[in-house]
């Protein structure tokens, strides 16, 4: 028998706080048998800065900005799979706490009348992204596959559904795994 | 017809409100079933309910503050903020959108220097929408201060902006404005009846309740509001229930958008109305009942009230009927105030006890338990003229007219695309096809039957008959030449259905606003397969999961229109697997605005 | 024995006058439900509790029970309709879980787990709710809330006060108190209210003392809904017990 062609992973995080990630290191001494299942693309773990072909792509956090729609497009682009991770990434989480204020009146407040502020002004700088009026979770914005939810998910959880879906199993968490926080 | 001067329902200028308090408590004798009729007088009086009337009617009613929001806020002609002293609401059904009721809106609101939905600042008017007036026949149609405009016309609509600029009472506007047609252009055994009033209940002296019923069940006569129910069998059901007290109930909340033949049995045939409420009275055993009539109706509540009257005057009301000891029944009227839903019989019941109109958990039903919990006999208008008949023709000659199970005659609203839109009378069994031909309709693409939460036929099934065999309708018929986008009617019935959601369960809180966004999301031009196949989800859990037929059938017309007209979705959906539901670019346009960027990295593709 | 039913081929007994879901959790059989709770006139508003009998879907928590019924409630086809109703209400209002008070004892949330739901899926409604932390003693989180009038209920019928009360219809409805003024602090709620003690997720919250249950130590981390709303239900005096 060949050997099985590895899978190959992106993932990113976009508004997040990376704790999803820190989640997917949680899986320990277990990333070495998933490291002769898969190997990583585009990823905070690689460094690379673009996504090619993948199987699968693991996204953490909303989306607030317009760089975020870029990356997520990139990754629905090239992506078999997407995968949105933590609370962030499926109802906004966090970052969508603003969602009832506007935006205007946000950008103002931090950046104009905030107490303590002298000369503020809104940032303008082209290499600054803008942010969207709304946080929206990602599937809001593509197609999204499937949802590892958690605040963040455990490693044990992430561990679980990625084998699962290696496998070729419909992922299934199960009492204990399956968090909202 | 002219708003009438009673001070209570008198418009602008507003009566003096702390005078009136104690009368309008002391109308109702203070019971807390009457605390929506109540609440209707304070707002006709004041233009809304001002915090202090709600505190005033709380603690004499002894109930709490907190009940009198929670009531007038689940109907949308009552209002807890002032709306101004001129409240516009254009009639929205799909008939005056084909008839330009937005155009026309669009131009008050410029004329006037207004947004839809807000007051103006100097407090003088609001304009918005409101779900269909039953004026279908004769739209654009427009409420103002609770009262029917008919027939708008860009130059009718600039003279009423003139009449609201210049402060003039709606009580001294032109009285042909508020002029509503019968448009009765084809009659037949109810509209053609030559009945004296009281004729009817006058043979009935000498036959018992029992035969009353068993003439009504052996006639066939099935219930006239949609749901078809054997009247006889509730009739026979509701007189065997055990009960302190019986109760009839006339349904004259004829919300259904494209329905209006109620109102003119109300206003051609109130008497038959009536004694057919009577006699229903007798066959159950009721001392008391309720005619129920749409909020958007009040106009006709002065000409009822005569009627109620004059029967009262000829000992056809009231106590000892045509001199018959023990034959005691009277009718009050209670009004709506907007809200579709109470056209549902337990709701209907719910808000005629004073309450929200929520629909109840059935079983029981109300003929054991209704009203008060007690046994009530709850029909159509359309349903109590039609026992009249049968009772006056006996049951085998009312059961020759109409064919084998759908006996009788049938009152058919019709409207949209024809040239002679109004009110038909037909036989059952009649074909669609004849209906358009009388209507004079042509080049027809489809029919809505019964109104939203009908069906919606194409071309291929004119040949259908109505009735309960086959096209069963509550008299809705509005019609839609080959001009017409179906996805445009569906979208507005979808709106309808989820303004009218009463909110009490999940499905169809969530859902019809679900639906309805979706709609609005194919329109906006984002829709793509995937939000079909959402649509379909959403229809599903709708018609599985609902409390009421509300939420069952809100899914009807988009279920129907693709079904039959799909390319009229699929031609408007991108060809990409997904797209969301906003547009992305401008969801920065707020951010762009505050940095003063427009570079290309301040503005984000439809998609890459 | 007449006066039985079959719930997913289990015969369930009931007495006269019971419904579906009374006589199934008397028995021990578990339907999913939100807006039931066994003190309280069942509601029949989540709709949680959706079953097929003889083909036809119904609320079991009002639909009486008689005999000879064909219940079905744990299949496929009636799970995917509660897990979109479920996922109905996540995106109807703002439950951010993570920073949730009720976290873990929190019933909606536990459905959510015990049904396998992932994520709302839908599009997030991100109503504007705000708080109402008027009272010294009791936060009010109207973001959370599931309009299952449970508190309404209990307010009126059990403690006599009639605090809480629904307004709006539609998208639109939502959970209103009874003061002038709209806020807590100025009706006359205690502590020990059957009121403070119903609500199935966070909305009616005591202050200060959130966490001293620590996360991952509360009612739902134990063990899944499922095998604690049992321990809920009323049980059948002794002596009444079918057999």
């Amino acid at each position: 028998m060949t050997e099985k062609k590895k899978l190959r992973i992106a993932t990113t995080s976009l508004a997040g706080c990376f704790g999803c990630h820190m989640s997917i290191l949680d899986i320990d001494e277990r990333l070495f048998p998933l490291l002769d299942l898969v190997e990583f693309d585009r990823s905070p773990i690689t460094d690379i800065k673009h996504c090619g072909p993948c199987d699968i792509g693991i996204v953490e956090g909303g989306i607030c900005n317009a760089e975020n729609v870029h990356v997520l497009r990139e990754f629905r682009k090239n992506c078999k799979v997407l995968i949105a991770i933590g609370a962030c990434a499926i109802n906004g989480g966090l970052p969508a706490q603003r969602n009832h204020l506007d935006l205007s009146a946000c950008l103002t407040e931090v950046y104009l009348t905030e107490p303590g502020l002298v000369h503020g002004h809104i940032p303008n700088d082209p290499e600054l992204p803008l942010p969207l009026d709304k946080v929206h979770p990602l599937h809001e914005v593509v197609k999204v596959d499937y949802f590892i939810p958690g605040c963040p998910p455990s490693g044990d959880a992430i561990w679980k559904f990625l084998t699962d879906l290696i496998s070729g199993k419909t992922p299934e968490l199960g009492h204990g795994l399956i968090h909202y926080d | 017809m002219l708003p009438d001067t009673n001070p209570i329902y008198g418009e602008s200028p507003r009566c003096d409100l702390h005078a009136d308090l104690h009368e309008i408590v002391a109308k109702y004798s203070g019971e807390k079933t009457n605390l929506l009729q109540m609440l209707i007088e304070i707002n006709a009086c004041a233009g809304y309910i001002p915090k202090d009337a709600a505190i005033y009617i709380a603690a004499t009613l002894d109930i709490p503050l907190a009940r009198i929001e929670s009531v007038a806020s689940f109907y949308s002609l009552l209002h807890l903020q002032p709306v101004g002293e001129y409240r516009v609401l254009f009639s929205d059904n799909i008939t005056d959108r084909m008839l330009g009721n937005l155009d026309l809106m669009e131009q008050m609101c410029r004329q006037l220097w207004l947004q839809p939905g807000k007051v103006s600042e100097d407090g003088l008017l609001s304009i918005n929408t409101t779900s269909c007036t039953g004026m279908c026949d004769q739209g654009p149609a427009l409420l103002v201060n609770g009262y029917a405009i008919t027939k708008l016309s860009s130059q009718r609509v600039q003279e009423i902006g003139q009449l609201i600029r210049n402060r003039t009472p709606v009580a001294e506007w032109p009285a042909d404005y508020f002029n509503v047609e019968d448009n009765i252009r084809r009659g037949g055994l109810i509209l053609d009846n030559t009945l004296a009033y009281g004729e009817v209940l006058q043979a009935a002296k000498a036959i018992t309740p029992e035969t009353i019923i068993s003439t009504i069940k052996d006639s066939n006569l099935r219930g006239r509001g949609g749901a078809g129910f054997p009247t006889g069998i509730k009739w026979e059901a509701c007189r065997n229930a055990e009960g302190d007290a019986h109760y009839v109930v006339c349904n004259a909340d004829e919300g259904e958008p494209g329905t209006f033949k109620d109102r003119v049995l109300l206003t051609t045939q109130a008497d038959l109305v009536f004694e057919g409420m009577t006699l229903c009275a007798r066959a159950v055993g009721a001392k008391k009942g309720f005619l129920y009539l749409r909020g958007e109706y009040r106009y006709l509540l002065g000409h009822l009230q005569g009627v109620l009257q004059r029967r009262r005057n000829s000992e056809l009301l009231g106590e000892s009927i045509m001199g018959e000891q023990g034959f005691d029944f009277d009718i009050e009227i209670h009004l709506g105030a907007g809200a579709y839903i109470c056209g549902e019989e337990s709701a209907l019941i719910e808000s005629l006890e004073g309450k929200r109109g929520v629909p109840r958990n059935r079983p029981p039903f109300p003929v054991t338990h209704g009203y008060l919990q007690q046994p009530t006999a709850l029909d159509n208008v359309e349903t109590f003229c039609q026992a009249v008949m049968a009772l006056h023709m006996g049951a085998e000659a009312y059961r020759a007219i109409g064919t084998e199970k759908s006996s009788g005659s049938k009152l058919i609203s019709v409207s949209g695309d024809c040239a002679y839109p109004g009110i038909y009378e037909y036989p059952f069994g009649v074909t669609v096809r004849q209906v358009l031909e009388d209507c004079g309709a042509v080049n027809i693409q489809a029919v809505q039957i019964s109104g939203p939460s009908g069906i919606c036929i194409g071309e291929h099934e004119f040949n259908r008959k109505l009735g309960f065999e086959d096209l069963p309708t509550a008299g809705a018929f509005m019609v839609f030449d080959d001009s017409r986008d179906l996805f445009e009617v569906a979208r507005n019935f979808v709106h309808f259905f989820a303004h009218e959601s009463c909110g009490f369960c999940t499905p169809c809180r969530v859902g019809t606003s679900m639906l309805k966004q979706t709609m609005d999301k194919i329109a906006a031009g984002h829709g793509t397969k995937h939000d079909l196949a959402e649509i379909e989800n959403l229809d599903h859990v709708l018609q599985t999961t609902s409390h009421c037929g509300l939420g069952r059938t809100a899914c009807n017309p988009v279920l129907h229109t693709l079904k039959h007209f799909r390319p009229a979705y699929e031609s408007r959906l991108k060809s990409l697997d997904f797209e969301p539901a906003f547009d992305l670019d401008g969801a920065l346009a707020r951010a762009r605005q505050m940095t003063g960027r427009d570079d290309a990295g301040a503005h984000l593709k439809e998609s890459e | 024995m007449t006066n039985t039913f079959q719930l997913d081929g289990a015969t369930v007994p009931f007495e006269p006058g019971q419904t579906v879901m009374q006589a199934a959790l008397a028995a021990d059989q578990y339907i999913p439900h939100l807006c039931y709770h066994p003190e309280f006139k069942p509601h029949g508003s989540c709709k949680l509790c959706t079953v097929k009998v003889n083909g036809r879907t119904m609320a079991s928590c009002t639909m009486p029970a008689e005999a000879g019924l064909e219940v079905e409630s744990d299949i496929d086809e009636i799970n995917a309709l509660r897990r979109t109703l479920v996922k109905m209400l996540f995106a109807e209002g703002n439950h951010f879980c993570p920073s949730c008070e009720k976290s873990g004892n929190c019933m909606l949330q536990a459905l959510g787990y015990d049904l396998e739901v992932h994520a709302a899926g839908f599009r997030h409604q991100y109503p504007d709710r705000p708080l109402d932390a008027s009272h010294p003693d009791i936060l009010l989180d109207f973001n959370r809330c599931i309009l299952c009038e449970l508190c309404v209920r209990a307010s009126g019928e059990v403690d006599g006060k009639n605090v809480f009360a629904l307004a709006g219809r539609g998208n639109s409805k939502h959970l209103i108190v009874n003061a002038e003024s709209g806020q807590l602090k100025d009706t006359n709620i205690a502590l020990t209210d059957k009121a403070m003690q119903v609500c199935p997720v966070g909305v009616i919250l005591k202050k200060r003392v959130g966490f001293s249950q620590p996360i991952g130590d509360r009612r739902y981390d134990e063990s899944p809904i499922s095998a604690q709303a049992l321990q809920d239900a009323p049980r059948p005096p002794s002596g009444a017990e079918h057999d």
